[in-house]
């Protein structure tokens, strides 16, 4: 086996384990293939299985022959482990940082996990896209499904099968792929059944330094208006990138070519910047300084909550355009896989009561960014605490999740899920037993037959064991639009991530329980009093007839 | 009044038209629209400035900032109307006499017996009782009782037994306005002291033995500990420059067995500029993120808050962990050192932490000991230079408190909020004047109402839903993280008015609801038990009964709309004998009519997502139009 080779020490005695806000762990240190596991071997206290995939970057220390190393991981955690011997120490750590950055794929945990529950429902099929466009016909004729992409050669990152308007036909779709970034031509997003209006997400046309054009495109885009009506290109990016952009062939679209759209640039940053300030933000959260001047500067720095900003704007700003103005919306920015699908989900919140229950927004997930194409692998690589080149790396899904925290935050009785749904997608997406968010793509996937040979997060989380954890007491299902405020005093720091192992949470804990029970308490006395009153007016009805001469 | 007057919003380029009427206490905004029908009432006593604006083609603007944080922006079509309402106001918010004030004039159709007993409610000696004073080594003094060692301390004073009269009056004179060392809050437990007093008149090499002798008094009715500490509030250089007009700081030297400290909270002045920068910045229009973060972090709000967290922390753990007493001062004593002990007590004590013993703590700390509320709230004849929102920041360290420990508390922020609505509103006795003997003059408690009567009177407004008093068991005394990131910005106090800016949907509002709605469930299923049992038990022909009347929804607290407590109009409707249907009632009401659904309690009409550039048709570039729906709500 493999891994063994990597396992220098497989197991340590009287290891120490430092965790903040709890107590010293003393136990046995055992390193697996996928797991460090430390186990006191007393039944009382709880054990520390860790992922290795869930490792960013080891730190190690020593004083005298004990060694200290703090692992960091993906999930913003920090512990401390204290090992006595420095032989064993090192070789410990050099085994945690080859497992932690196993290349292959085929290696990784979900592979080799087998579930300790029975899959009652596949979550693999919790998405089919036959189904979503049946539902979609019963709408509208308008759109059709096409197989242009069944083997994924006219775009590598979209799904096999997608929905396109229903005049166009395969060749066009062609033609329109050769003229967008990595061949993401204009495809259906969201279909607004109030109004008929669409959204749909593409990449950025290849119109180049010489204004390329293309008729098919043109026709494409065109072909998702009613007679009559405008449309709305928003593009994710400042005009100045966009413009940019052209140099290297990259664009996008000249009104003179679209007459009947009308373009508006915001300013969501590149992926490739959004790791920085990841990084910035979780050291300003860790510093332990106490300084108010220092934590403002240092939050202010990050920028991070700019980025929540500017993302939720431009949802907003997509979903005013089809609710409000009543129009059709194309969404894009330069690859079509980070930005554009942000604000595409976003969006779907905002207009769409279904994706704000836990099913809805799971299907969201799957729709509009497993499916879509974004490249979790190679976002989610690394996290905040890595220390190498930065490749690939950015915390994009991150900042969605954090976006509808705002959301839920500000409508904290629409959503069917709590804070806990989302912070287990991003201890998820970023290291899991589940073969859900490997890959980058649809194509990728299929390749490395995920579905049938690892399992899909969905079907654990949507066991019902499970599902009560993620519920919210507060849900009242409403079938309204929700316009967040984007005002800098509406959206707050999003502590149930970013200050999670650095608090105490016990009080506030303690707080949400007893809302629970308020709340559960209602419930049974509403319950009571109906069977009362059923009681009693048995009881009325039984002894009237006597009553009657 | 005055019609067809336009009410722009504060963030955006909504606006709304009305009519605005004039009366003797209140600014009235009556919406023309009947469906949405909104209406603003500002009680003149918290306009802080009208300013009129150069005239513009619609007309004449009108900016009104209030000190509850509330600013309207008003277009009168007519400059000649638009100036007879500023000079109204100007002459309005300027009351030159007490008597003037709201509160000799409000009415709430009370008896005299009823405003008696609202004076009543909270009786100083019966807290220090609570406390276990007098004992062995604490006595009421009576050295006070005409005012005359000092006028702005109340009349009852605790102090150690061994501090004899003339030790006390010796003391009083080397401190500033003869504000000796006095008790202010007793640790039980420990015997430990919290005392307070002014800065001693020391300069540069002064001496008092009376002084020394007071705080040896002090140090030696606690057994627990050989040492007191004496906090200095203030900045080290702030009490060094006091040394140069005869004041200054205790030397160690001269006062054996002292701990001397000093914590570092700013001045009136600093705390005054750093509030005005704060609302600046807030109130900005479409505020990035940036200039949102770095106006917080140079306005330096959050790092006062956290100064006062912190010397109040400090105080709570010396006498907690230390078993040792500690004076507190600043320079008069009644800023700073009344922020440190009131806090400082909040800390210790899980009684202040309840409704009536958070009016007990203020009643003590602030009004008794002669917290300057006339100066510091700009109530009469002001002196720009004395007002500064030093009980404002207490309050907010109590809220900073509630983020940590939100089932500590037997109220919400809401009880706060309210509280510093009428500490300015000028509405109720309690806070008018700079002291107690000022309020005894002014003859309050006969001609005035108190306000704890007022807000006991709606408690149930008041309540957190999530209060345990089994915490404060658990937790006796608060130990909170003085990390930075604990302490956040209190958008629900200034930006109150600000609807847009809120959560839409309040978790505090629906939780008190369905806790409402728990008792009175508790109390049906005891009705139908009782009448079942009469079904089992009753031999006589029964009646049919009807079946008591469903209630499709519990009763809503009212008054608790984000942003907006309605007391105060509701009252002065009240007053007027009109008819109490406020537009809470019409905005909870479920939305059956034709108008847009929105999330209920969300009225504000603002988010500025973006500039959508104008008509398609227009040839010639676009003109800008900025888009505003009344997009902060939901709609369908």
């Amino acid at each position: 086996m493999e891994f063994a080779e990597l396992i220098k020490t497989p197991r340590v005695d009287g290891v120490d384990l430092h965790r903040p806000f709890m107590p010293t762990v003393e136990g046995t240190l055992c390193l697996t293939g996928h797991h460090l596991i430390l186990s006191s071997r007393q039944d009382n206290t709880e054990e520390l299985w860790l992922l290795h995939a869930n490792i960013d970057s080891i730190e190690k220390r020593f004083v005298g022959s004990l060694g200290t190393i703090i692992v960091k991981c993906k999930d913003l955690r920090v512990i401390q482990l204290d090992i006595p011997g420095m032989e064993e120490c090192l070789n410990i750590a050099s085994s945690i940082e080859a497992l932690s950055t196993l290349d292959s794929v085929s290696l990784m945990y979900p592979f080799f996990y087998r579930p300790l529950f029975e899959v009652i429902e596949d979550g693999w099929q919790l998405f089919v896209p036959e189904e979503a466009f049946k539902d979609l016909e019963s709408m509208t004729d308008e759109w059709r499904l096409s197989e242009v992409n069944k083997d994924f050669s006219v775009c590598p990152s979209y799904p096999s099968l997608l929905t396109v308007p229903k005049d166009i036909d395969d060749e066009s779709l062609c033609k329109a792929a050769s003229f967008r970034h990595g061949g993401r031509f204009p495809v259906l997003s969201y279909y607004h059944k109030k109004n008929g209006m669409v959204m749909m997400r593409a990449a950025q046309p290849l119109t180049g330094t010489n204004g390329r054009r293309c008729k098919e495109d043109e026709k494409l885009i065109n072909a998702t208006l009613c007679a009559g009506k405008r449309g709305y290109i928003i593009d994710t990016r400042t005009i100045a990138v966009a413009q940019q952009a052209k140099a290297r062939g990259g664009g996008f679209e000249q009104e003179a070519n679209y007459p009947q759209w009308r373009r508006i640039h915001k300013a969501i940053e590149r992926s490739n910047v959004l790791q920085d300030s990841l990084i910035k933000l979780v050291e300003a959260c860790n510093d332990q300084s106490h300084s108010m001047d220092r934590w403002l500067s240092k939050l202010e720095a990050s920028n991070w909550q700019s980025k929540v900003k500017e993302i939720l704007t431009t949802a907003c700003l997509a979903a005013q355009c089809i609710d409000r103005e009543g129009a059709s919306v194309l969404v894009h920015g330069t690859e079509g896989t980070d930005s554009t699908l942000q604000v595409t989900s976003l969006a779907q919140i905002i207009l769409d009561p279904a994706c704000r229950t836990i099913r809805g927004f799971e299907v969201l997930i799957e729709r509009e960014w497993l499916q879509a194409g974004h490249p979790f692998q190679q976002r989610c690589a690394q996290s905040a605490y890595s220390n190498g080149k930065p490749r690939s790396e950015a915390p994009v899904f991150l900042l969605f999740l954090d976006c509808v925290w705002q959301i839920l935050r500000q409508f904290p009785c629409s959503f069917q899920f709590n804070e806990n749904l989302l912070i287990m997608f991003f201890e998820h997406a970023y290291a899991s037993q589940f073969g859900t968010f490997l890959g980058n793509c649809v194509a990728e996937r299929v390749k490395l037959q995920l579905s049938q040979k690892t399992v899909s997060l969905w079907s654990w989380v949507n066991r019902p064991q499970e599902l009560e954890r993620f519920l919210n007491p507060l849900y009242e299902p409403n079938n309204l639009v929700i316009w967040p405020s984007v005002a800098p005093q509406s959206l707050l720091l999003w502590e149930g991530v970013f200050l999670r192992w650095n608090r105490s949470t016990k009080c506030l804990d303690e707080a949400c329980q007893e809302m629970v029970h308020i709340i559960e308490y209602n419930k049974e006395l509403q319950n009571k009093v109906n069977s009362l009153r059923r009681q009693l007016a048995q009881l009325e009805t039984e002894e009237s007839p006597l009553q009657t001469p | 009044m005055v019609e067809q007057v336009k009410l722009l919003d504060r963030f955006s380029n909504k606006s709304v038209t009305g009519t605005l009427h004039l009366t003797a206490t209140h600014l009235i905004f009556v919406e023309s629209n009947s469906t949405s029908a909104q209406e603003i009432w500002i009680l003149h006593h918290h306009i802080a400035s009208v300013e009129k604006l150069s005239l513009t083609t619609s007309g004449c603007p009108l900016l009104i900032q209030c000190r509850n944080f509330r600013l309207v922006h008003f277009v009168i079509p007519r400059e000649r109307d638009c100036h007879d309402i500023y000079s109204s106001l100007l002459r309005l918010l300027r009351p030159v006499s007490y008597d003037e004030l709201y509160a000799f004039s409000y009415n709430p159709k009370q008896n005299d017996q009823q405003r008696e007993e609202g004076w009543q409610l909270i009786d100083l000696a019966a807290e220090f009782e609570r406390m276990g004073v007098p004992c062995d080594q604490w006595q009421l003094t009576d050295v006070n009782r005409e005012y005359k060692v000092c006028e702005t301390y109340p009349r009852d004073l605790y102090v150690p037994i061994t501090a004899s009269k003339p030790i006390i009056i010796g003391s009083s004179k080397f401190r500033s306005k003869g504000r000796f060392p006095v008790l202010t809050y007793f640790y039980q437990e420990k015997k430990a002291a919290v005392c307070r007093c002014s800065q001693p008149l020391s300069g540069f090499s002064a001496r008092c033995l009376e002084d020394e002798h007071m705080l040896q008094a002090i140090s030696k009715a606690n057994h627990n500990s050989r040492y007191i500490y004496v906090m200095d509030t203030r900045p080290k250089l702030n009490a060094l420059a006091n040394r140069a007009a005869g004041k200054g700081y205790e030397n160690e030297d001269n006062y054996p067995n002292i701990r001397f400290q000093f914590v570092g909270i700013e001045n009136i002045h600093v705390m005054r500029g750093s509030l005005q920068k704060l609302l600046e910045v807030m109130g900005t229009r479409s505020l990035s993120m940036t200039d949102y973060l770095v106006g917080l972090e140079n306005s330096g709000w959050l790092r006062h808050i956290k100064a006062i967290m912190d010397a109040a922390i400090f105080l709570a753990k010396a006498v907690t962990d230390e078993g040792a007493s500690v004076l507190v001062h600043c320079s008069d004593g009644w800023d700073r050192t009344a922020q440190v002990c009131a806090l400082g007590s909040l800390l210790l004590d899980p009684y202040y932490r309840t409704i009536k013993g958070f009016m007990v703590l203020i009643e003590k700390d602030w009004i008794s000991f002669g917290h300057k509320f006339a100066d510091r709230c700009d109530q009469l004849d002001p002196d720009p230079k004395e007002v500064s929102p030093i009980f404002t920041q207490f309050l907010e360290c109590v809220w900073q408190l509630t983020e940590q420990f939100p089932q500590a508390f037997e109220f919400s922020e809401w009880f706060l909020i309210q509280i510093h609505e009428h500490v300015h509103s000028c509405q109720f006795g309690n806070f008018l004047g700079n002291s107690q003997r000022q309020r005894e003059d002014l003859q309050l408690k006969e001609r005035t109402y108190s306000l704890w009567a007022h807000l006991l009177s709606e408690k149930q407004n008041y309540l957190n839903p999530v209060y345990s008093p089994s915490f404060a068991e658990s937790h006796p005394v608060l130990e909170p993280s003085t990390q930075a990131y604990h302490f956040k910005f209190w958008r629900n106090m200034y930006h109150q008015y600000d609807r847009s800016m809120h959560p839409r949907q309040s978790i505090l509002k629906h939780v008190l609801t369905l806790k409402e709605s728990n008792r009175e469930l508790e109390g049906t299923v005891q009705a139908l038990k009782t009448k079942l049992q009469t079904f089992g038990v009753s031999t006589s022909p029964l009646k049919p009964q009807t079946p008591p009347r469903e209630r499709s929804h519990p009763p809503r607290p009212q008054s608790l709309i984000l942003g907006a407590p309605l007391l105060s109009r509701k009252e002065v409707q009240q007053e007027e004998d009109e008819e109490v249907f406020g537009e809470e009632a019409r905005e909870d009401a479920p939305a059956s009519t034709g108008r847009e659904r929105t999330v209920e309690g969300s009225s504000a009409t603002e988010n500025g997502y973006g500039e959508l550039k104008g008509s398609f048709d227009s040839k010639n570039e676009p003109a800008v139009v900025t888009l505003e729906f009344g997009v902060a709500r939901m709609t369908c």
